[in-house]
């Protein structure tokens, strides 16, 4: 067997370690050994801005820890610094004296952000943003300061911009062209997104030439040439990148303003190579992330001796990382006068689309708003597509009635290497084989397997497509579940981890951060994020009256005729004569159509004028039942041990500590209790979403039960001893449904969804996961009064929420 | 609507007697309308649904300019009454015009006839 080659790796970035995991794939012929200067094992750095403004941590960005170099046979060494290159006798020295030898190198140094050479810029609170630290000098900053300055309105400056608005600095972009993202943007487009981000809370100071940083120890403030200047305690420089190729220049390897490479990733001296944003490759230093896979896929092959295209340069496609701010430009997409320009400016909905043709080819693009047709210009413009009538239809969207819009299938025209994750470099073949290989059939089963669309999520509707196009027709079922209702493409659980990760404190903040097609979302999304917000920020979220449904507003059931229904709560089913001659006079008194038992052991009061409710409230002064509300409605009991000669346990007495518990604390969906003082069960916990069964021992706990729209019974969950017990069993329960479930999701859905098994892990055998979902509960439960109490003494709300406006003699003029 | 001669301003109350995205019901001369406010307009609709089954309006979830009908969930343009798709049909709308605090409505003459 032939010795293994040594293969020495100078970086442990993303270009180098793309490369790398390509190589890995076609051979097992080298001893690999990658050496990073940085502390940390390599990370995905387009997506700091995410860790910068809170969404994600360092470990979310971590593309491959500790464990997948030792599982791929990777000796790494991190914080390790090469010094200089022997190429003559093929060694890396190193810093600490000493010495690595290679057969092969590869060059992967990545590179530095550019200081602008101004007096001041070696002040402190003066950095870039290029590294973990940078993001952590950042974060501590916002902490302690107020005013931050970033030189340079680009797609990274804007990125670090954002993320230091959402730590809660006043920052301002400096700017020296008149409109920003001029590397990727034309005017209208630049124009657009600067009144986007000034909605956002960015200020702008654009045509302005920084001269000077000014202070003493840390920095100030900011001179421009034009004589003014600005204040700022934090001057984050992003005027561009620097390859970095010191450790070249010392050796014989050629270099310009990078390292220069040739068509397969080869400097000038044999048996090295460089890869990523050190290299110069044909006049070229890209600073972007889609040419670092593309060149790593040649590099790759090269490496293990395969044939290979050769790299002929990038087209570069741009996305900016902002949430609720979808730019994307790619190509030639300034206009000269040899081009024709098809452009849609729409100032309404605030988008923009302009294609570059030239000589009916399409060779570049801008897109501000919508950016669903990113992937197929992005494609065109690489395939050097001409223009036809039919792609011009669909690309505007002005198709004729019949199959006009119909968009052809762009999954089925990418071939297998085409990259569709350009943030990650993941192509087509990687997605393909995840569902046919792998068996995938959901896009979040995609992306956790492939990591496509895990970053910034641009290649979704190509994914999606993918699926669709492989999987065919079942897909659909699964492509309609994914968003909460047409405002959004989000499910329950990224929404929720939004919310968190975001700290997003109201509807208006989610809809906006989460960019919802219809602003203020509809009748679906409202009332869902309204228990969301409320679940999540129990003591500081204020309830929305205008996001609940009309029963839960109005505190009671509204009947077809526009007429309500009154509960009053009956603990446990039990009422007292008293309240019986209550009910009675309210319901001849106020006219009720009908009085009626309910199926929870209680009382309903039906044809209830609105404007009469609060009366109808003041004079019954029993508190709400909550027969209208996604909440705990009724606690079924059987007499238990009190009176039945079969009672083995105290249904009565639990049934009403349960109810007065947990009666008004927000559940995704009605919630209803049973509690049966023996196994004859004559209160039917089987259909219950928790249904207590008592035995001579003590209580058996079934949950998921439904006799409703789909009947279910309910499983066992655990049993316990004693009433303290299943106090704290039946608190944790409910705390990890209201935690976990989709809202409207009734508990014999969720059980089958999340498995018994796991709310048995979580509640029954984790003790401390059942000590903080009780706490939580607790909390949540502090929290509450009676809304018919609350209304009976608000006579502001009682008139504006329940009183007609009866004009009697209009002013006529 | 400009040929329309007679009509008639009617004082409903103020702005603040209407909670903003929360309708309330008017009545005049008989005739209900849910009157609606959000942040920047104000919109009158006859109050009732145009579905089948009817039902008021005034109760619905309010959406920049759109109302989601209380009882059926149909989604209803309110500035010009119009049903959204998959649903049809449309519900009778009264130009409402806001004076410092006074909100009026404009009713034409023979706009509210009693059934």
């Amino acid at each position: 067997m032939a010795e293994k080659q040594k293969l020495v790796v100078i970086g442990n970035g993303m270009a180098g370690m793309n490369a790398i995991e390509q190589l890995l794939k076609l051979t097992d012929r080298y001893e690999i050994i990658v050496i990073g200067a940085e502390p940390h094992p390599n990370y995905n750095r387009i997506m700091l801005s995410y860790v910068l403004e809170g969404s994600k941590s360092i470990d979310d960005i971590i593309i491959n820890d500790r464990a997948w170099y030792v599982s791929a046979g990777i000796l790494l060494m991190t914080g390790c610094k090469a010094v200089r290159l022997d190429t003559t006798h093929q060694q890396v020295m190193m810093e600490d004296g000493s010495v690595v030898a290679y057969d092969k190198l590869l060059i992967a140094t990545g590179s530095t952000p550019f200081i602008l050479p101004v007096p001041g810029s070696t002040l402190d609170g003066v950095i870039g943003f290029r590294s973990i630290e940078d993001c952590g000098t950042m974060m501590e900053a916002a902490a302690h300061y107020k005013k931050a300055a970033v030189i340079g309105g680009g797609l990274l400056g804007l990125e670090a911009a954002k993320g230091l608005v959402q730590l809660g600095m006043d920052v301002t972009v400096v700017h020296l062209p008149e409109y920003l993202m001029e590397r990727q943007l034309d005017v209208p487009s630049a124009k657009m997104l600067q009144q986007e981000l000034e909605r956002q809370g960015l200020k702008f100071a654009l045509g302005k030439q920084t001269t000077a940083l000014t202070g003493t120890k840390r920095v100030t403030g900011l001179t421009f040439a034009d004589g003014t200047s600005l204040e700022a305690d934090l001057v984050v420089m992003s005027v561009g990148i620097r390859p970095n190729i010191d450790l070249a220049m010392g050796s014989d390897i050629q270099v310009n303003r990078g390292i220069v490479v040739n068509d397969y990733m080869q400097t000038s001296v044999p048996g090295v190579y460089a890869v990523g944003e050190c290299t110069e490759h044909r006049g070229i230093c890209y600073g972007l992330v889609a040419p670092l896979f593309e060149q790593g896929a040649v590099l790759a092959k090269t490496l293990a001796g395969v044939e290979t295209e050769p790299y002929e340069g990038s087209i570069v496609s741009t996305k900016l990382k902002v949430s609720g701010v979808d730019v994307f430009s790619t190509g030639t997409f300034l206009e000269e006068p040899h081009h024709d320009i098809i452009r849609l400016h729409d100032g309404w909905n605030r988008t923009y689309k302009k294609i570059v043709l030239h000589n009916r080819v399409v060779v570049g693009a801008v897109l501000f708003g919508n950016i669903d047709d990113s992937s197929r210009l992005e494609r065109l413009v690489k395939k050097g597509e001409q223009m036809t009538e039919e792609l011009y239809q669909e690309l505007t969207g002005s198709g004729g009635c019949c199959g006009g819009k119909a968009k052809s299938n762009m999954a089925a025209e990418l071939v297998d290497d085409d990259i569709v994750c350009g943030c990650n470099g993941v192509t087509k073949k990687m997605i393909v084989d995840a569902i046919v290989v792998d068996g995938l059939t959901t896009l979040d089963a995609v992306k956790m397997k492939t990591g496509a669309s895990r970053s910034c999520g641009g290649c979704k509707p190509m994914v999606e497509q993918l699926l669709q196009h492989v999987l065919g027709e079942s897909f659909q079922s699964t492509q309609t579940k994914q968003g909460i209702c047409g405002c959004t493409s989000l499910c329950r659980d990224e929404i929720v981890a939004a919310i968190k990760e975001q700290q997003l404190y109201t509807i208006t903040e989610v809809t906006q951060a989460l960019a919802w097609s219809q602003a203020e979302g509809c009748s679906k999304c409202r009332p869902a994020l309204n228990y969301y917000l409320g679940m999540l920020w129990p003591e500081t979220y204020v309830d929305e009256r205008a996001s609940r449904f009309v029963n839960e507003r109005m505190n009671a059931n509204i009947q077809k005729d526009g007429t309500y229904t009154v509960v009053p709560r009956m603990y446990g089913g039990m009422t007292t004569p008293e309240d019986l001659k209550k009910i009675a006079d309210v319901s001849i008194k106020y006219k009720a159509s009908l009085v009626k038992m309910t199926g929870g052991q209680r009382i309903g009061i039906i044809g209830i004028q609105k404007e009469d409710l609060p009366k109808v409230w003041e004079e019954l002064e029993m508190p709400s039942g909550y027969a209208y509300a996604k909440a705990l409605r009724t606690v079924k009991t059987c007499v238990g041990s009190t009176y039945c000669r079969f009672g083995t346990q105290d249904s009565l007495s639990i049934g009403d500590l349960i109810e007065r518990k947990f009666e008004r604390v927000d559940m995704p969906a009605k919630f209803k209790f049973a509690v049966n003082g023996c196994p004859r069960n004559c209160a039917e916990s089987c259909t219950k979403d928790i249904g207590i069964v008592g035995n001579d021992g003590g209580w058996e706990i079934y949950v998921g039960g439904n006799g409703g729209i789909k009947a279910r019974l309910a499983d066992l969950l655990c049993k316990v001893k004693t009433d303290e017990e299943l106090m704290e069993m039946v608190a944790a329960t409910m705390q990890y449904y209201r935690e976990t479930a989709n809202y409207l999701e009734r508990t014999s859905d969720w059980i089958e969804r999340v498995g018994l098994t796991q709310v048995q892990n979580m509640i029954v055998h984790d003790a401390d996961q059942r000590k903080r979902l009780t706490a939580s509960m607790e909390i949540a439960l502090s929290k509450l009064e009676d809304p018919w109490k609350k209304v009976v003494g608000d006579q502001k709300l009682r008139t504006a929420l329940f009183e007609k406006v009866i004009v009697n003699e209009p002013c006529t003029h | 609507m400009s040929e329309v001669r007679a009509e008639r301003k009617i004082c409903i109350g103020k702005q603040d007697d209407f909670l903003e995205r929360v309708g309330r019901a008017v009545e005049v001369e008989g005739q209900v309308i849910a009157v609606f406010r959000t942040s920047t307009h104000m919109y009158a609709l006859l109050d009732r649904s145009p579905h089948p089954k009817g039902g008021p309006l005034n109760e619905g979830i309010v959406s920049g300019s759109f109302l989601y009908d209380p009882l059926y969930d149909w989604k209803i343009d309110m500035r010009d009454g119009m049903v959204q798709e998959p649903d049809s049909g449309q519900v009778q709308t009264f130009p409402l015009i806001v004076e410092g605090e006074d909100v009026y409505l404009l009713i034409a003459g023979n706009q509210l006839v009693s059934k």
